[in-house]
């Protein structure tokens, strides 16, 4: 700031609170709502201050989950998501050192053809390419296993850009140093380019980790067995079990345990999160 | 942009690269192969025979009212979900950049809902939006006499899909512009400050104009998230209804494909959407490119 305006400093923290109160109104609802008894959403206006029943509710949700959308206890979907997650984030990461390492390090034919071939799949979300890409899964045996919720999702052209543009910054003295040693390539990754790469890898964790967590359509499409249901995409058969049923509270606990994990990796990361998310979208 | 140094070896770096490649040629490049060919095909209803038809699914698409409609659709909801998150975005960034209290607690309030899944954003505002107990609804027809029903009203279905989809990408627009205004140098800000130039001016013709790369950026960012992430925010609300209304054209590709079962309209539809988002990264990597350069 270069003046002092008590107006517009005034102005400036009533636009944050403003925003603020806009970005957790929702989850304040969802909040409150899950602590409630059925009945009490059945009519309007809801309630906006907690009821008496959130351990009740969160114990129903997480042992036995909701009879009406199929009863999958929700700790079995938490811990599914918690497998995809992972499993997606250290795969990519994984992968894309090693191709990474590959291309930056390396001079080989056909270089610039694999490079390429990474860098389309920037370019395809799963979303525009669905049917033919369930068929490869299906032709695979990978329904319904956690392989085909996992592999697919792990060829990252981001992470592999990432990774490539960073190692293009560590000075070529290093190498040098590394051979007159005689380091061999695999001695050099493992004890010089992957120590140097830790805050990356951990930024870039907790940006695909947020990523897997939150995969809806994949899922959706792998299983149709209940106990590989995944939490975010399990949520959805509760809101489609309609209006008769009053349910709600039970949709919104489900909201709320499944942004939880995600959330508090942020939070409790933030720097890192904030340079993961910078960087890696450059 | 090359190492000089790098190391020599037969086969490693093969190995090393076959498991990206593997999974690519897999899972991408094939299944985005096949689409290219079912799209020419017509297939009849048990999928016994299939006939090449040159690009007849193509000109069906665009001779189905349906089709063209969910463009428009597509469209409009695309550019209101990136004006409405980056407007407010900025609005906060600039707020945030200028505060000397609290900075970094009105940030850690600001970035949280990057966390949360978009379908789960899409529950949360069906939820306060729902037409007999929602509270956004309630406070819409107790103050403004709205009748708020977005499972008959199209219209409403559709800003309700907006609102969620804006709220979910708020904070990603909000971390980026704040980075982009605190990179900014603090001497031309001053300068103009002695200038006599006031906070309003300074910003509309220093600090705007200094972000429009982080602004273009986001606004291919943003188109992209609108027409293809938000997915799941249709899917798991409205389910493309009431009447279409919502149904966007990545929800299209879903519902002709996997409700509709006619694959090779929706493989013709995955061809669009494809060269879609080609022409969208294309757009983006020249301005990459060009931001490198200064």
């Amino acid at each position: 700031m270069v003046e002092n305006r008590p107006l517009a400093t005034v102005t400036t923290h009533v636009v944050l609170i403003l925003g603020i109160v806009f970005l957790c109104f929702p989850v304040w609802v969802a909040l409150v709502a899950s602590t409630h008894p059925g009945e009490a959403l059945a009519r309007s206006p809801i309630p906006l201050w907690f009821g008496t029943q959130a351990v009740e509710n969160y114990t129903q949700l997480l042992t036995a989950g909701v009879p009406a959308a199929g009863g999958v206890p929700l700790a079995t979907m938490m811990f599914n998501s918690l497998i995809m997650a992972l499993g997606i984030t250290l795969g990519k990461i994984a992968i894309s050192l090693l191709s990474a390492f590959a291309i930056v390090y390396f001079r080989f034919p056909l270089r610039m053809l694999f490079f390429w071939l990474i860098f389309i799949t920037l370019m395809l979300p799963v979303e525009v390419r669905i049917l033919p890409t369930y068929d490869v899964i299906a032709s695979l045996g990978m329904l319904n296993s956690y392989f085909g919720l996992i592999i697919p999702l792990i060829a990252s052209a981001t992470a592999t850009f990432l990774f490539r543009q960073f190692f293009l910054t560590i000075p070529d003295e290093l190498v040098e140093a590394a051979r007159m040693d005689r380091a061999g390539p695999i001695r050099f990754f493992w004890d010089i380019l992957l120590p140097l790469s830790r805050t990356n890898i951990a930024a870039l964790f907790i940006i695909l980790f947020i990523y897997g967590w939150n995969q809806y359509l994949w899922p959706l499409l792998i299983t149709t067995d209940q106990d590989l249901y995944t939490i975010v995409m399990g949520i959805q058969r509760m809101v489609n079990v309609g209006e008769g049923i009053p349910i709600w509270h039970y949709t919104m606990g489900t909201a709320i345990l499944a942004m939880i994990p995600p959330v508090l990796v942020v939070l409790a990361m933030q720097r890192l999160f904030v340079k993961g998310l910078v960087e890696s979208e450059k | 942009m090359q190492k000089r140094v790098v190391f020599r070896h037969r086969w490693l770096p093969y190995l090393l690269l076959a498991p990206q490649i593997a999974v690519t040629l897999i899972f991408f490049i094939w299944p985005a192969y096949q689409a290219l060919e079912t799209s020419f095909f017509l297939e009849d209803v048990f999928g016994f025979n299939r006939t090449f038809v040159w690009f007849e699914n193509f000109t069906a698409l665009f001779s189905d009212g349906s089709y063209l409609r969910s463009f428009w659709t597509t469209l409009i909801f695309g550019l209101s979900v990136t004006l409405l998150s980056m407007s407010t975005a900025l609005a906060l960034a600039v707020a945030a950049n200028r505060v000397l209290r609290g900075k970094m607690s009105y940030r850690t309030f600001l970035i949280w809902p990057y966390a949360v899944a978009p379908a789960l954003a899409g529950v949360l505002w069906f939820f306060m939006m729902n037409p007999s107990l929602g509270i956004v609804a309630y406070m819409l027809e107790s103050t403004f006499g709205v009748d708020w029903n977005h499972y008959v009203n199209g219209r409403q279905a559709l800003l309700m899909v907006i609102v969620a989809a804006a709220w979910k990408q708020i904070s990603y627009n909000f971390l980026f512009f704040l980075a982009g205004l605190q990179s900014m140098p603090k001497s031309l800000i001053e300068a103009a400050a002695i200038d006599g130039a006031s906070p309003a001016r300074r910003f509309w013709t220093i600090c705007f104009p200094l972000l429009s790369p982080t602004t273009f950026f986001l606004l291919v960012v943003n188109l992209v998230y609108a027409f293809f992430d938000t997915f799941a925010i249709i899917h798991a609300t409205t389910s493309g209804g009431p009447a279409d209304a919502t149904a966007i054209l990545v929800y299209k590709v879903y519902s002709t494909g996997f409700v509709g079962q006619d694959y090779g309209s929706s493989a013709a539809q995955s061809v669009i959407l494809m060269a879609l988002v080609i022409a969208m990264t294309v757009v983006q990597f020249r301005f990459v490119e060009r931001k490198v350069q200064y």
